[in-house]
């Protein structure tokens, strides 16, 4: 199970946990105090569990008890905030995104479920670019650093960044890889996340596109099963496809169910392996890079 | 996905709100989460109970409104209700949907002391 994102057989379990002690109480009672004539205000009570709530009630001219109402400035009120939740994570994409213009990078978030071959993709794109215009690797993995190993052998320059628990990069460590790797002007930063078709989906980082890759070896189902990665995607990568004469993969079904969540998503198919369809993905590059060297 | 992640975010925009406010605690929070955003509200309200601890918000109630899927649909060309990504248009039962909203992850309002 994720420890960050609580996904996975825990869930299960947190909903329990939950229900022990949660007391949701959105009513407002209201009751009657012994007075005809008298006025109607609210005042504020805490329960054991934290919720606050007014109670409006009437009552007489007097108080013959001890019975006091607040009016301090300490009662309850409501705060309109309308904020999202991740925009902090968003300015700070919004920062990246600015920097990687100002240095016309094209930069790519490729994400994908565990072993879908990003890595090695990526060793065998970072060959065939060989130099002839600057690319540059950030690694998001939970541990180790031998994803970016495998990079830094090709010659391009890669930065590891290991989230430890966590399922996904965020804006601010990007920023963070960004600042130490240096952007690689008028050419590609690849960010490789981790592998999670989960969570990475709803962490801008800054990039110019989300590619989601998806290996013949695994479901024709996919995209159904995690759409919100499929539907902020602009390009989906088969890889392996080697290997399709050994398996029952339907790769046009792959093909329908990722249209069904976003139906503007490209498609290209490759073995990085065999190198069949390389080329169209070098070209798919190459196309995304001149457009960002072309526009501000 | 990430309900941790996005609880931390959560707990650390209430704490900034409630300082502004000039309050000393929060009562209620009320969130919007779409119901195409991709967050279960069961793992999300438990990793908010935890991520309040020892701060202004500890012990909070949480409400969730889940306001439903919009998506236009790109053969009859009108604006659907949609329950999942996925789903077909309920007019013509098309695939080809263009998702336009309730994946939003937003804190609406704050009840504060």
């Amino acid at each position: 199970m994720c420890s960050t994102c609580g996904c996975g057989q825990g869930e299960k379990r947190v909903e329990d946990l939950h229900h022990d002690h949660a007391h949701d109480h959105p009513h407002a009672h209201a009751h009657e105090h012994d007075g005809d004539d008298g006025h109607w205000h609210e005042h504020p009570h805490t329960h054991a569990d934290g919720t606050t709530h007014a109670h409006p009630h009437g009552h007489d001219r007097a108080h013959a008890d001890d019975h006091h109402h607040g009016h301090e400035p300490g009662a309850a009120r409501l705060v309109t905030i309308e904020r999202d939740i991740l925009a902090k994570n968003d300015a700070i994409a919004a920062e990246n995104r600015h920097a990687l213009q100002a240095a016309k990078t094209l930069s790519l978030n490729l994400v994908s479920s565990p072993g879908s071959g990003k890595t090695a993709l990526l060793v065998e794109t970072l060959k065939r670019i060989g130099g002839e215009y600057p690319a540059s690797v950030i690694e998001g993995d939970q541990e180790t650093t031998a994803d970016a190993d495998r990079i830094r052998a090709t010659g391009a320059p890669a930065i590891q960044i290991n989230t430890g628990k966590g399922c996904h990069l965020d804006a601010d460590m990007v920023r963070t890889g960004m600042s130490r790797l240096g952007l690689p002007s008028n050419g590609i930063l690849f960010i490789e996340n981790v592998g999670n078709l989960v969570c990475p989906a709803g962490f801008d980082l800054g990039e110019a596109h989300k590619v989601v890759i998806v290996s013949v070896t695994e479901g024709e189902d996919k995209p159904l099963k995690y759409s919100g990665m499929f539907a902020a995607s602009s390009l989906m990568v088969v890889t392996k496809t080697d290997l399709l004469p050994h398996l029952d993969f339907d790769v046009d079904r792959l093909i329908d169910n990722a249209r069904r969540i976003n139906p503007t998503i490209g498609v290209l198919k490759l073995s990085a392996k065999s190198g069949d369809g390389m080329d169209r993905w070098m070209h798919w590059l190459e196309t995304a890079r001149a457009l960002r060297l072309a526009t501000d | 996905m990430h309900e941790v992640s996005l609880a931390n975010a959560l707990i650390e925009l209430v704490r900034e709100q409630a300082v502004a406010a000039k309050a000393s605690r929060v009562t209620r929070l009320v969130l919007e989460i779409g119901t195409l955003s991709h967050v279960d509200a069961h793992a999300l309200r438990f990793a908010v109970d935890v991520a309040a601890r020892g701060g202004p918000a500890e012990g909070a109630a949480v409400d969730i409104l889940e306001p439903e899927g919009t998506a236009y649909c790109l053969d009859c060309e009108t604006s659907v209700a949609i329950a999942a990504r996925g789903a077909l248009c309920p007019h013509c039962g098309g695939a080809k949907l263009l998702v336009q909203g309730a994946d939003e992850m937003r804190l609406k309002e704050m009840e504060v002391v």
